[in-house]
């Protein structure tokens, strides 16, 4: 039997434009580009959704009502979802029409596609959850798979997504951690009780994302039978294939004229006609599946690059100062209890940005820079740490403003009771840490 | 080859590339008949005949004559009085060059030569000369045009002189592709008349211990942004003071250092005063050797803000000190560097903005310097000697 799993992931940042020095203190608006450049977000997202989300959404349709046995999973990142209502509602009602099926299922990530995990437990919970309420929002479901920002996984954040009460999560099956084993099982992490790890099978997976047009590959071109005959190949010596990938393979890194859509047009038929071949979703591979063994990640695992590691995110030390930067403020940030302010910070968070301030490749112009809006790391991070200034300015204004009003209440101390309303966004905004029951582990930060 | 003197009496980069081309090629299995003028005195072929006393394929023939690199008419009227009353020289500029052509005729016809290799403007007559005696393929080097020396307003004269040669040459070599552009589209050259080859450095000459200077300054938490060049138009000495004036209004814990002269010197000193920044310009002189090195590992970044730079090998020289550099996008060395900020030269704020984040950021200045050094490492003399050694043989190859 071989059960196949399609997830796709959904991602789009919200691209800082270019920011100066000169603009600390005057323009707080830090997404808004509108040049022609790669970092006008709306641009961005028209152009995908022409060459990939539209036309992909309306083949999935088409073969979820021509296969019944068919079925497929998403994440969507909650700045992804967020850029669909501003600028392309068409876009989300064609992923809402899919979702309707029955037969999408959607995962949990961290609302702003953070490493939130690596820095602040505290606010990862708090992403998630935002995410989670998003989901139920948009879609009316509630997700019970958890996939972390870029498939980051280690046997941490397994256990710790176990206890928000998640009964699958996805991470790479990475070579060097599973050793002879096959990823075409379920796992479970070491020290956990029920959660399901799901491992992306990645060489199946990168023959679509990443080698389908590749006419230097020995295999091309990738037919659906010839991809069939791998997958079969799996019944007898594993139980699920899982391919995980980036949904912009579809039409935005695959190209239409690559032939990526009749691919996939083809391939459910011919995946089914073999009898022992089925669809499942992340979810219902965990509930038919017992974990053969154990996966154990000590070290954080992602699906990035040939190393697999975070070193697309934190290699250099501009990445780490940046990331170290944003992080410091969280208190700071809080205390302003200002929703601006918050959302700001967070939507900084977005791993994007320190992807671009990766020089791990940089001269040999690949992958990275293909996927750079910005024509150096070097603009990526003055733009960040440009943004950090004036983010600290606001932050400092805010207090600033507090100190003076308070000392103001408290001259008038008989006058008025408080001011309530700043009490009141306070709340709302640092709240959600009780509603989800989780112990404090005593696990060790690698 | 026709080239020009060498350090340690150079005054600009094209001593230098002649220099490290020559030892290059000397190196390999190309015999240079090296030839060069030689100036009051002759202490340049002294030198010479010490830098290359082991080597035996190298030859040096030297012409008397007043001219060298970035000579004016005005520089040269005044050498000219200077002279002794024995000695003969051209009436003015125009003359001198002329005059030295003539006397290449004599060089060309008593050494034996495959290809003859000019140096610049100054040298293209003589190149001419040479050939029209021997018959043998003509290659002219391009360093810079006179459309980067006077940031676009040519004299009409040198622009003739290098046009003629331009034209007259069997094969252009440019040290960069902006150079190669300048070529193309003022001189009426086809694209594939022109090679590109990039300049280089000297590795070994950069990597010795020297105690650190300006540890003082340093010590005051001050961070230091540094200028090398002539201060010339072409080099944008005034859009640095434009910047250094919009960085200070941000940041007024940096110190900028000029090192270099030229003819805009006293003006650019008045404008730095003009705009109130007199003592956050220090003016360091004509600085050369370990002194300069020095200079360079002091400083947090090394700016060049070239109007038009067919290459700058003074970045190279900073990047080899472990130096961050910024240099404008009409660099020749811009399109052999990855790691390093590039800003348009007229883009002051841009330039403003880089140089704020670079004092301000341990981590920008540390990933720039680190990853900036060795993605020169592959900028060689040895790799451009390589270059110039297959179109020799191409050349050659094509005259039989």
């Amino acid at each position: 039997m071989a059960s196949i799993c399609f997830y796709f992931q959904v991602h789009q940042p919200y691209r800082i434009k270019k920011y100066r020095i000169f603009d600390v203190g005057h323009d707080h608006e830090y997404f808004n580009d509108r040049s022609d450049r790669d970092i006008n977000n709306e641009k961005i997202l028209h152009k995908v959704a022409g060459k990939c989300y539209l036309p992909t959404n309306k083949l999935m349709l088409e073969l979820l009502e021509k296969h019944p046995e068919f079925k497929i999973a998403y994440s969507f990142s909650g700045v992804f979802l967020d850029q669909l209502e501003e600028f392309s509602p068409e876009t989300l009602i064609s992923f809402q029409k899919l979702v309707k099926t029955g037969r999408v299922e959607i995962l949990d990530e961290t609302y702003y596609h953070s490493l939130s995990f690596l820095y602040s437990k505290d606010e990862f919970v708090r992403q998630v959850e935002l995410h989670r309420a998003k989901v139920k929002k948009l879609f009316g479901v509630t997700p019970k798979v958890f996939r972390n920002t870029e498939l980051i996984y280690n046997n941490e954040l397994a256990k710790y997504v176990e206890e928000m009460g998640y009964k699958a999560i996805l991470a790479e099956g990475a070579d060097h951690l599973l050793g002879w084993r096959s990823p075409n099982f379920v796992y479970k992490s070491p020290g956990t009780t029920s959660i399901k790890t799901l491992l992306k099978n990645y060489k199946l997976s990168d023959d679509i994302a990443f080698r389908f047009s590749s006419k230097s590959w020995e295999e091309w071109p990738l037919t659906s039978e010839k991809f069939t005959q791998w997958v079969n190949n799996v019944n007898g010596n594993g139980n699920v294939v899982n391919l995980f990938m980036d949904y912009e393979t579809f039409g935005e890194h695959q190209w239409e004229d690559t032939g990526i859509f009749d691919f996939m047009r083809a391939l459910p038929g011919e995946i089914l006609k073999h009898p022992d071949n089925e669809f499942l979703t992340p979810s219902e591979v965990a509930d038919k599946y017992e974990a053969v063994g154990e996966f154990d990640a000590h070290n954080y695992v992602s699906w990035a690059d040939v190393e697999r590691d975070l070193s697309a995110w934190l290699s250099n030390t501009m990445q780490h100062e940046a990331i170290n930067n944003i992080y410091a403020l969280e208190a700071d940030v809080f205390a302003t209890g200002d929703v601006k302010i918050i959302e700001d910070w967070r939507k900084l968070q977005t791993s994007d940005h320190f992807y671009y301030m990766c020089t791990k490749w940089f001269s040999d112009g690949d992958v990275h820079k293909y996927f750079n809006p910005y024509d150096t790391p070097y603009e990526a991070f003055i733009a960040y740490n440009n943004v950090i200034h004036d983010l600290r300015l606001r932050i400092e204004e805010k207090k600033n403003k507090r100190v003076e009003s308070k000392k103001l209440s408290v001259a008038k101390k008989k006058t008025t009771p408080a001011k309530k309303a700043v009490v009141k966004v306070a709340k709302t905004v640092s709240a959600p840490k009780k509603k989800v029951a989780v112990k404090k582990h005593s696990v060790t930060k690698k | 080859m026709f080239g020009w003197e060498f350090p340690p009496h150079n005054s600009g980069g094209l001593g230098m590339a002649c220099y490290g081309l020559t030892k290059s090629l000397s190196r390999s299995e190309v015999s240079v008949t090296f030839v060069l003028p030689k100036k009051l005195g002759g202490l340049e072929h002294d030198f010479m005949k010490i830098v290359f006393a082991n080597i035996r394929n190298i030859k040096f023939r030297s012409v008397t004559s007043l001219i060298h690199p970035y000579i004016t008419s005005e520089l040269y009227d005044e050498y000219l009085l200077k002279t002794p009353e024995n000695e003969i020289y051209g009436l003015n500029l125009f003359d001198e060059v002329r005059r030295y052509g003539l006397q290449a005729r004599v060089i060309a016809a008593e050494e034996e030569h495959d290809v003859i290799h000019a140096h610049d403007w100054l040298s293209f007559r003589a190149g001419m000369e040479a050939k029209r005696i021997s018959g043998k393929p003509l290659i002219v080097h391009v360093h810079a045009t006179e459309f980067d020396r006077t940031a676009g307003h040519p004299n009409q004269y040198i622009y003739e002189e290098e046009r003629r040669g331009l034209h007259a040459a069997d094969c252009i070599i440019a040290v960069s592709q902006h150079t190669k552009n300048v070529i193309v589209e003022h001189y009426g050259i086809a694209p594939e008349a022109i090679m590109v080859v990039h300049n280089g450095i000297d590795h070994k000459d950069y990597r010795h211990e020297l105690p650190a200077a300006l540890s003082n300054i340093r010590a005051q938490g001050k961070k230091i942004v540094l200028f090398v060049g002539r201060i010339t138009i072409q080099k944008g000495p005034d859009y640095f003071i434009k910047v250094a004036k919009r960085v200070l209004e941000y940041d007024p814990n940096v110190l900028f250092i000029i090192s270099g002269s030229g003819d805009m010197e006293h003006q650019i000193i008045r404008l730095a005063s003009d705009m109130g920044l007199g003592d956050k310009i220090v003016f360091a002189g004509f600085v050369r050797g370990d002194e300069l090195l020095k200079l360079y590992r002091a400083a947090d970044l090394y700016v060049m803000p070239s109007i038009s730079e067919p290459f700058g090998l003074t970045a190279l020289e900073a990047l080899a000190n472990g130096t961050p550099i910024l240099v404008s996008k009409q660099s020749g060395v811009s399109e052999v560097l990855t790691h390093a900020l590039k800003s348009d030269f007229w883009d002051v704020d841009d330039m403003a903005d880089k140089i704020i984040n670079v004092v301000g950021s341990n981590a920008l200045r540390d990933t720039l310097g680190e990853l900036g050094a060795k993605d020169v490492e592959h900028v060689t003399w040895e790799s451009a000697a390589g270059k110039c050694t297959q179109i020799y043989e191409d050349i050659i190859n094509r005259a039989d």
